[in-house]
């Protein structure tokens, strides 16, 4: 009886091993397009694995670094040290593959008159010089400011295109997810919190410059908050790797990003 | 058993073999229990070990100092130009902000409130179970109790951010809905059990004789359990409340999800706060393995690690000395 249930797990084990699993790990604001993406894929082809998790860009590119993950997703370009530790850990330069584009949207209660903000304002808000909306022609009311944890790539997105990569105000508080973001500032008056416009149910989205976080503003850049989302590998993708890459860039892959609220760029 | 053994009759050599194997196994078993203790014991001296190991280089890596020496962690820095200095953590930035002081507000603010709800509520609901309550209610109020110790405290964390920060902001008016109140009152949820079954038990191991003493000389129920029997279980309460203050400084889910996380060095309760727990388990995740902030993130580890240590061992003093007081006013 044992001695069959070991021969069993010795047949199986290389069975296991040669089906091989693709891993995806990253940005947190990536998370539900990429586990869209491989159910379709895995359902496209039921051969293959992708085991999708989150926890953050620098998570993501800390893993591929560490050698634990196949691929990297992330809401922010690799930064130069990353690279360079890529290349001194791999032996070959990180690969970057632009996969869709995200506004990030500026979410405030439903309930504030305040429609619109410029950079420059958003950029006092969240240093913490204004701290009362009738600053910005709102209410007589105290900004309460959300952020992300500093693990996220929005948060590293907002620090450098709207603090200039100063500093967040100290109360800001940090939340664990843009959902957390989201249903934050659906319960607070005088909140005030940012993340990708795939989330934003709830609450209101800010025009930024008086431009919405649309679709045609996004793609053309004219929204002032808008990013591309990357996949990154080490080395151009090949094998498996490359086929998950590829279907995310196909038409079928692309539908999915507008399906979850980003924007396809073919 | 020796008696036994002799009384059951049998040759003496038998009876000596016997007694013999008895001690040979009395000594294995001795052995086997040494051996979980040594292990238990090890297990902490190597978990300390290895998180002083990691937290070593801010204090002998000089690149690493660079960017976190203990000065920028204890001491005000400047954050901008033109501005007074201050703390503030914030180690994901151009140039690192490590302050460790708003993190220590943070975390003594959560603590202190979850100990000054908790530990009034533990020790009068132990009181209650043990000197006033009728057995029926007894055996019911210790297990219900003792069940919310059960709870996971990412329920209690989930619970304390969609329901209580907004009853609480409600009814206190704070301006910001996730504060130190909040995970305090939370905290205290998973203390109040700890504070409530260590002091039952020492209120029950009270003798009989000291309050049948102090009703024999005319003291009321109330006057026996408040002057006599809560005294006399000092030790043993004290230590309730040593436990459950440990619990309070290392719990981390519940912070996390109920206290804002904003590292923010205030005096006020109504202030959003972060920990020292709740901030390695935010940022373990990103680090760069080795790097000036994984450092700092296991320097904290080792902080908290000296605070129970230290809590626990001048706690063990006091009991120590009550204890001698104690015996010693018997005489």
């Amino acid at each position: 009886m044992k001695r069959s249930l070991l021969l069993a797990v010795a047949l199986l084990a290389p069975a296991i091993s040669l089906a091989g699993t693709t891993t995806v790990k990253g940005s947190d604001t990536m998370v539900i397009l990429a586990q869209r993406w491989a159910e379709a894929w895995m359902k496209q082809q039921p051969a293959k694995k992708v085991q999708v998790t989150g926890g953050g860009s620098g998570t993501g590119i800390a893993a591929l670094i560490n050698g634990t993950t196949d691929v990297a997703d992330a809401s922010r370009a690799m930064k130069p040290d990353e690279r360079a530790k890529v290349k001194a850990a791999a032996g070959v330069d990180a690969f970057e593959t632009i996969v869709a584009r995200d506004g990030v949207a500026i979410y405030v209660n439903a309930a504030n008159p305040v429609k619109s903000l410029t950079v420059e304002q958003l950029r006092g808000i969240y240093l913490g010089d204004v701290t009362n909306w009738k600053q910005v022609g709102g209410p007589d009311a105290r900004i309460v400011l959300y952020s992300r944890e500093n693990s996220s790539g929005t948060y590293v997105f907002v620090k450098e295109h709207v603090l200039k990569n100063e500093d967040f105000a100290p109360e800001a508080q940090t939340l664990p997810g843009t959902a957390a973001v989201v249903n934050a500032v659906s319960k607070e008056k005088g909140g005030i919190g940012y993340g990708g416009g795939a989330y934003a149910k709830g609450v209101k989205e800010l025009l930024i410059e008086g431009v919405a976080p649309t679709k045609e503003n996004v793609l053309s850049g004219k929204y002032p908050l808008s990013r591309p989302l990357f996949v990154y590998t080490k080395g151009a993708p090949k094998g498996e790797v490359k086929e998950y890459v590829d279907f995310c860039l196909s038409p079928a892959g692309q539908k999915i990003v507008a399906d979850v609220g980003y924007f396809p760029i073919k | 058993m020796e008696v036994a053994a002799i009384s059951a009759g049998g040759p003496p050599a038998a009876s000596a073999s016997r007694s013999r194997r008895r001690r040979a196994r009395e000594a294995a078993i001795q052995a086997v229990i040494t051996a979980v203790a040594l292990t238990g014991i090890a297990a902490v001296a190597l978990i300390f070990v290895f998180v002083a190991r990691e937290a070593l280089p801010i204090l002998f890596d000089p690149q690493i100092r660079g960017e976190a020496s203990l000065s920028k962690m204890f001491l005000p820095q400047v954050l901008r130009q033109g501005r007074p200095p201050g703390f503030m953590w914030q180690p994901v930035s151009s140039v690192p902000k490590v302050s460790m002081i708003p993190l220590f507000v943070g975390t003594l603010k959560t603590t202190l409130v979850a100990m000054a709800a908790a530990v009034p509520v533990g020790v009068a609901a132990a009181l209650f179970s043990a000197e006033f309550a009728p057995r029926r209610v007894r055996e019911v109020v210790k297990p219900v109790i003792e069940l919310l110790a059960g709870i996971p405290s990412v329920v209690l964390g989930f619970f304390a951010l969609m329901v209580m920060a907004s009853a609480l902001q409600a009814a206190f008016g704070f301006t910001f809905r996730l504060n130190a109140v909040v995970a305090g009152l939370a905290l205290a949820l998973t203390i109040v059990p700890i504070v409530f079954t260590v002091s039952e038990d020492a209120l029950t191991s009270v003798p009989r004789s000291y309050r049948e003493a102090s009703l024999a000389l005319g003291a009321t129920r109330w006057e026996t359990a408040w002057r006599v029997v809560l005294p006399a279980a000092a030790p043993g309460v004290l230590a309730a409340v040593v436990l459950g203050f440990g619990r309070a400084i290392g719990e981390t889910m519940i912070v996390l999800m109920a206290s804002g996380n904003a590292a923010i060095t205030s005096l006020s309760l109504g202030d959003s706060v972060r920990t020292l727990s709740a901030t390695i388990a935010a940022e373990m995740g990103e680090v760069v393995f080795g790097g000036a902030h994984y450092a700092i993130l296991f320097f904290i580890g080792v902080e908290l690690f000296l605070f129970t240590f230290v809590l626990n061992t001048a706690a063990g003093a006091i009991v120590q000395r009550l204890v001698r007081r104690m015996t010693a006013s018997d005489a």
